[in-house]
């Protein structure tokens, strides 16, 4: 029997009062009215963030002094439903092009409103790598609750 | 932030994760953990301190053995971090979309 130790991934959904168009419009071309200014790569103040509309698109930041840092790439586009996103940022926010995790969101048109459904994953890629988390590991069952939260596979 | 990367970086090792995976089971003192790895008991010890010092597992005093245990804190410090991130990102995206949806229809009407 063996397992595979995954960090689960984060799954995060919000239901805002707005169309769905209206909704992937704001997320999309409109980044840099809602992104939080703090989390910035480059050493200048963050103007804003970009997504390129389009599949194989950009994703990076501008900055106040017109210089430009990678985030990622657009992977799939798809308004005003889904947009995946490539995110190449290690935890301490720097651009590594070899790391690879998908931020995945859905807009879903609910009455009047549009849940909005994201999920960041693929997170055994963070800091070392693929292989620094995907180590499988055998034995008996009984995991501590701590590994069954991140054991987001497990394969008998 | 510094914290997940020092969990991803601590886990690189494979026996620094060999000594962490023999504490899923439960708690062990040192000699047990030791036991089975091709590694000298000095070496688990300096893992077992990289290890708590990456915040993935905290030890404490039994006589004179130490007995070491996941910290569940640890492992989920970088995914903890993206959990945060995301909410406070995307709490201000709803407010913006609602800010701005208000916004569109008062120019319509």
């Amino acid at each position: 029997m063996s397992t595979q130790i995954r960090p689960a991934p984060v799954r995060k959904s919000i239901f805002v009062n707005a169309p769905q168009h209206h909704a992937f419009e704001v997320f999309t071309a409109g980044i840099g009215r809602w992104w939080p200014k703090t989390h910035k790569i480059g050493p200048a103040d963050l103007d804003r963030p970009i997504i390129e509309p389009r599949e194989g698109g950009r994703w990076y930041e501008l900055d106040v002094d017109g210089s430009e840092c990678e985030i990622g790439k657009v992977a799939v586009w798809d308004p005003p439903a889904r947009v995946v996103l490539i995110w190449q940022l290690t935890p301490e926010f720097t651009y590594d092009p070899s790391l690879i995790t998908e931020v995945e969101v859905q807009f879903t048109a609910e009455g009047e409103g549009t849940r909005v459904d994201l999920e960041h994953r693929d997170l055994e890629q963070m800091g070392e790598k693929a292989d620094a988390m995907r180590e499988t590991v055998s034995g008996p069952g009984g995991w501590p609750a701590l590994l069954q939260l991140f054991a987001d596979e497990a394969k008998i | 932030m510094a914290n997940a990367e020092r969990v991803f970086s601590a886990l690189h090792d494979p026996t620094r994760r060999a000594v962490f995976e023999r504490l899923r089971d439960g708690p062990r003192p040192v000699s047990e953990i030791a036991r089975g790895l091709p590694v000298s008991r000095p070496a688990v010890s300096q893992h077992l301190k990289v290890l708590k010092e990456a915040g993935l597992v905290d030890d404490r005093s039994e006589g004179t053995r130490r007995i070491y245990r996941i910290d569940p804190k640890g492992l989920g410090a970088m995914r903890a971090w993206l959990d945060q991130f995301w909410t406070a990102a995307l709490d201000a995206f709803a407010a913006e979309v609602e800010r701005s949806a208000k916004n569109e229809k008062k120019e319509k009407e």
